[in-house]
């Protein structure tokens, strides 16, 4: 890859710039969720733990290696269900407020 | 040469196909990020990130070259099997903490691929730079594991919730800071295992002690910190294995969580700085606070046959939950009571303080569960003039977000967060468990007040009750 220290440098940057402006304004109700949804997101260190585990010689780095992508995909699976559960419960909501607006209806 | 590249489905995963689908991954978290910050696309949203999770591993390991596939097959078989059945089980109220551990796991992760990559390297030479990139994900990542391990046990209660301090604590912390970037500069000097282990003992310790002295009540927005700390560890990963992904994603987690943060320590009328070191504080000024009327004031607390005749020749009643509330699973019996008054001609509704419970949102939540009609949820700013002109304050299960100290006692250690003026209302009527403060760990005069009435007990046995006695009225 042509990534030399200054172009991720670079990246890195400008992804802290999206990364602050993405979520410029956010209800106070949409903040836990919020913080359960970018905590799944940085589960993708599960990436990093398999180019280890892939790279991994000796019994200590393939122990170590393993725990990590066991702790990576943990991070996933419960970020994404745990969010999942919270933002259902709004769903939830929604409908029912559709379903009595109907009834106020003709 | 291009034999070498791994085919998959047809497609040659060169360089440049392996960018673009690395960077197809990216956009989906910036999207994820995007949809999650309104409440319309925010299910959207976290579906988005999926797919850009399920993008980046699955290219990943059809990039895999090399053998120890078996590794990664059984790590993501335990994880899941792991993870799946906690988050589809734990209770609604006690998501703060899962976050908290599924964060923590995160750091752990992130710290683990620093050292595996360290102990692989070492034996040939590393670089400099790279021995420092190493350093930020194992310190970082170490930092947020045993945070989150202690806001954990916080939440849960394995341990109180109070601020735990002791004599120069700021001293033992700025020492043990100060020995990480010390043996951090040894380290790049000198590579070697000794050296950095020790960096990540201490960063450990390091992590767990800056977390003792906050508050529970200020748990989640700390929480919040160690998320965004979760995510630059990541970034310093990317840098280590060369990985785009990685840097991204962890980038726009580690900016994204700082902001927001920032807002939820606004939304508490806090600043950041206060949260993280004014646990400090509150030892003395609590003392100061209940110590001037000692034990001497009398409390009034009365039956719940007394109180639903109360509540139901009301007109307008006022209902504050709080995280009792929600710990007592009290949400469905709440919204009967409300009903059950609405039924006699009394208007009904529930003030939201931002923080109510124990994350910002987790009460509209938990009433969303329970059903509760979205317009009856009066947020603070709405809710606060209303007070003046209701008979009834209802406070289940909630303290400090209605305790007056936090407007009038500048010498609080809640002064200044914003509150619900119950203290307004005609009436007030407490259903508590105990006289226990709460999370601030700090007395509530408004207890004690001539117009305050106490219902003691579980929650949901009160409201049980109160529902039974109204009805009877």
């Amino acid at each position: 890859m042509v990534s030399t220290p200054v172009t991720l440098l670079f990246i890195f940057i400008l992804a802290a710039f999206v990364g602050y402006e993405v979520i410029s304004k956010v209800p106070s109700i949409l903040h836990t969720p919020l913080m359960s949804g970018s905590n799944a997101i940085h589960g993708v260190i599960l990436v990093g733990a398999m180019i280890i585990a892939n790279e991994a010689r000796g019994p200590l780095e393939i122990a170590l290696a393993l725990v990590a992508v066991i702790l990576a995909t943990l991070n996933i699976v419960g970020g994404v269900a745990v969010t999942d559960r919270m933002l259902e419960m709004f769903k939830g909501r929604q409908q029912s407020r559709g379903a009595r607006s109907e009834e106020r209806g003709p | 040469m291009i034999s070498s590249w791994p085919v998959l489905l047809g497609v040659t995963f060169t360089p440049v196909t392996l960018t673009g689908i690395y960077l197809a991954s990216t956009i989906c978290f910036v999207l994820a990020l995007k949809a999650l910050s309104s409440p319309r696309h925010a299910r959207r949203g976290n579906l988005i990130g999926v797919a850009g999770m399920v993008i980046a591993v699955g290219l990943t390991f059809a990039d895999q070259r090399i053998g120890h596939d078996w590794i990664i097959g059984v790590g993501m078989v335990i994880g899941a099997a792991i993870g799946i059945p906690a988050a589809r089980k734990v209770r609604m109220t006690a998501m703060p903490q899962m976050v908290a551990a599924f964060n923590g796991v995160g750091g752990g992760a992130a710290a683990l691929v620093s050292l595996v990559e360290f102990l692989h390297d070492v034996p040939a030479g590393v670089s400099p730079d790279k021995v420092v990139e190493i350093i930020f994900g194992l310190v970082i990542g170490c930092l947020s594991l045993s945070g989150s391990a202690l806001a954990f046990a916080k939440l849960q209660e394995l341990m109180t919730g109070r601020p735990i301090t002791y004599p120069s604590q700021q001293m033992v912390n700025g020492g043990a800071g100060i020995a990480v970037v010390a043996l951090g500069v040894v380290t790049i000097a000198l590579p070697n295992l000794g050296t950095l282990a020790a960096m990540a003992i201490i960063s450990l310790f390091l992590g767990a002690s800056v977390v003792l002295p906050v508050g529970g009540a200020d748990t989640p927005v700390l929480i919040s910190l160690l998320n965004s700390f979760t995510g630059l560890a990541v970034a310093a990963d990317g840098f280590v294995l060369d990985n785009l992904v990685l840097i991204v994603a962890g980038t726009l987690v580690g900016a994204s969580g700082a902001l927001l943060t920032k807002m939820m320590s606004d939304a508490m009328g806090r600043s950041l700085p206060n949260i993280v070191f004014g646990g400090f504080k509150p030892a003395v000024a609590t003392t100061a606070g209940g110590g001037v009327a000692g034990d001497s004031r009398s409390v009034r607390s009365s039956d719940a046959a007394d109180i639903g005749t109360l509540l139901a020749y009301s007109r307008k009643v006022m209902i504050v939950p709080g995280y009792g509330l929600a710990v007592a699973q009290a949400q469905h019996v709440i919204a009967e009571l409300a009903k059950t008054l609405e039924d006699r001609g009394v208007e009904v509704a529930y003030a939201i303080h931002p923080v109510a419970g124990r994350m910002p949102g987790h009460m509209n939540v938990l009433l969303a569960e329970a059903d509760v009609p979205y317009e009856s949820l009066i947020e603070m700013d709405h809710a606060n003039p209303q007070f003046p002109t209701t008979d009834v304050a209802l406070v289940v299960g909630a303290n400090d977000v209605v305790n007056p100290a936090a407007r009038d006692l500048p010498g609080s250690p809640i002064y200044g967060m914003p509150i619900l003026n119950v203290d307004q209302a005609g009436a007030v009527v407490f259903l508590k468990r105990s006289m226990r403060p709460g999370f601030a760990g700090i007395d509530n005069e408004l207890l004690y007040d001539p117009k305050t009435v106490m219902l003691f007990g579980d929650a949901k046995e009160s409201l049980t009750k109160l529902v039974a006695s109204v009805k009877a009225a």
